[in-house]
């Protein structure tokens, strides 16, 4: 059985200072929960650079390449159209006009990818059991879920918090 | 050590930067240039291409205010000292103005403004021109004079107050309402200058080329102001760090110059290519009127400035690395304010010098000259006040600026 001590703080600045008093002294930051985006929180708990940029260049190249091919297999090879009189029977002559078009698909594709990759990375579907400990952190608080693996880490993680003025430390085991 | 130091050598090298330009002056003075629309359209574009840097930095100091952004208050006096330049770029636009008025009552035809040609408007007239009829409401000397002298004194009456207040509050304690005070004033210019610049867009720009018309112009050198302003902001913030000076700004304050910069960039080629898809697509004269000239015969210069612009940043600043590396900000940099000159150039020759252009001694040198002017000026004034804003609302959020 693990033990958790949740530190809940109601103001973001708070909460940097103690995730920050924490890991100085060499424990582990579980899970931050928060309302919003707390700018700098994951350089402070130490979390690894997101990869959901790479995704992002691979969904982009994805559309991009799609767009290309729709373009040429519709408008060029399948059934040339003459609109306006530009010429269509080459991909490159016409290649003003397909711009718009393989920019929306590369920005559609990059980011309806990036936004379905993190719905399925952090498990947030329709009917779905949520993770977050206390309501609150929906509203205006902030929650720290720090592992405590004896006894003195315990009385220590909970003294930190108290000290970097958390409104409530709880211990909890899971 | 919060003041910035104009030494004797930085100072020795503006002058001789501007030593260059005279030399260009007089070369142009006494080589019979003087009568040509060469030698003007060169002050011209040297002096749009600087006013608008300086432009630029002060709509992007009123925006910081108006916007309340805390990060960019450690980074403020740089671009004040840039807005500083303003009125001697105005001047120069406005001796241009001035000279092509003289040239074209002396019945000159090579001129930069060529609607002020003599008999522009009179139908037995050999230059006479109907386009110039049709748009005589807006385009006429006097409303034409009137217009740029007021707009551009309000522009730098605004420039200077503002400026002048945030000085102030280094001086005293009870700095708020000056600041405040700064915001309304901020507010003001950012309407004042969003319609404004428009009109001067079209009379010192777009007038070059009075057949054509476009009312995307005006924002696209909107956001060329906006673009190189960021980008003289970066080269000097680095280069005064480099200095030892302005030790508080940190990585994250360049990272998001660095972001306005790739945004800027990515806005500039967005508008480039709307307004040329858009004429290549419709193909009307009115609108061709613009790019025939330019790709038949500018073509090299047209087509490079175009993908440098968009390819260096686009691919350049893409990461997040690139936009915390000094050395690589500062290539860029660097990069597209030259090619951001080109794109100036490519503005004002093709209808002011036509199709024998050609980029010699007189160009260059002009470009120095006013460069070293530049310097000069953004510099001394940067001295003037100490480096570091003392007094701010927002100071610590500045200090404490990370992500």
């Amino acid at each position: 059985m693990a033990t958790y001590i949740h530190a809940l703080y109601n103001d973001d600045d708070r909460l940097i200072d103690g995730a920050k008093k924490v890991r100085e002294q060499g424990f582990s930051i579980k899970e931050v929960f928060s309302p919003f985006p707390v700018h700098g929180i994951d350089k402070v708990m130490g979390l690894k650079r997101t990869r959901i940029s790479i995704c992002c260049f691979i969904y982009g190249c994805t559309g991009f390449s799609l767009a290309f091919w729709m373009i040429w297999y519709m408008l060029i090879k399948d059934w040339p159209i003459d609109i306006g009189g530009k010429p269509n029977f080459t991909w490159y002559h016409n290649i003003p006009s397909w711009i718009p078009v393989l920019f929306e698909a590369t920005i559609f594709c990059s980011a309806h990818g990036m936004a379905l990759t993190l719905l399925f990375r952090s498990w947030l579907f329709p009917g779905v059991t949520p993770k977050n400990p206390d309501p609150r952190t929906t509203d205006d608080h902030f929650l720290m879920v720090l592992p405590a693996h004896s006894e003195e880490d315990e009385l220590k993680l909970i003294a930190t918090a108290n000290a970097t003025g958390a409104v409530e430390v709880k211990k909890v085991h899971l | 050590m919060n003041y910035y130091t104009f030494s004797g050598r930085t100072k020795n090298f503006t002058f001789a930067l501007m030593g260059i330009g005279v030399i260009a002056l007089l070369y142009g003075l006494f080589n019979g240039e003087i009568s040509g629309a060469r030698f003007w359209a060169n002050i011209l574009l040297e002096g749009l291409f600087f006013s608008f840097i300086a432009l630029g930095a002060v709509f992007f100091m009123s925006l910081q205010y108006v916007a309340q952004a805390g990060w960019s208050v450690l980074v403020k006096r740089v671009y004040e000292a840039i807005g500083t330049f303003m009125p001697f770029g105005l001047l120069a636009i406005f001796i241009v103005l001035v000279a092509s008025i003289i040239g074209g009552m002396a019945g000159h035809n090579d001129i930069v403004y060529r609607w002020m040609q003599k008999g522009v408007t009179d139908p037995s007239s050999p230059v006479y021109d109907e386009m110039v009829v049709k748009k005589s409401m807006w385009l006429n000397i006097p409303f034409v004079l009137i217009r740029t002298i007021v707009i551009t004194s309000v522009w730098i009456y605004m420039g200077m107050v503002m400026r002048k207040r945030s000085i102030e509050m280094d001086l005293t304690n009870d700095f708020l309402p000056l600041h405040y005070k700064n915001m309304m004033t901020a507010a003001v210019y950012i309407v004042f200058f969003g319609i404004t610049e428009q009109f001067m867009a079209w009379d010192w720009v777009m007038a070059i080329d009075y057949n054509w018309h476009s009312t995307l112009f005006g924002w696209y050198l909107f956001d060329d102001m906006w673009l190189t302003s960021v980008v003289v902001t970066i080269l000097l913030t680095l280069y005064l760090k480099r200095k030892g000076l302005l030790q508080n700004v940190n990585s994250d304050h360049i990272h998001n110059l660095g972001l306005w910069m790739f945004a800027l960039s990515v806005l500039w080629t967005y508008l480039w290519f709307w307004q040329f898809m858009l004429y290549w697509y419709t193909n009307i004269p009115d609108e061709v009127v613009f790019f025939q000239p330019r790709i038949d015969h500018y073509r090299w210069l047209f087509w490079i400035m175009m993908m440098v612009n968009l390819l260096f940043p686009l691919i350049g600043l893409m990461t997040r690395d690139t936009k915390r590396n000094p050395m690589f900000l500062a290539i860029i940099g660097s990069t597209i304010m030259v090619t951001h000159w080109i794109d100036a150039y490519i503005w004002v020759m093709p209808g002011s010098v036509g199709t024998g252009w050609h980029i010699g001694f007189l160009e260059i040198g002009l470009l120095a000259g006013f460069t070293g002017l530049f310097l000069f000026v953004v510099l001394s004034s940067l001295a003037k006040a100490p480096i570091q804003v003392k007094n701010h609302p927002y100071l610590e959020e500045s200090l404490h600026h990370h992500f």
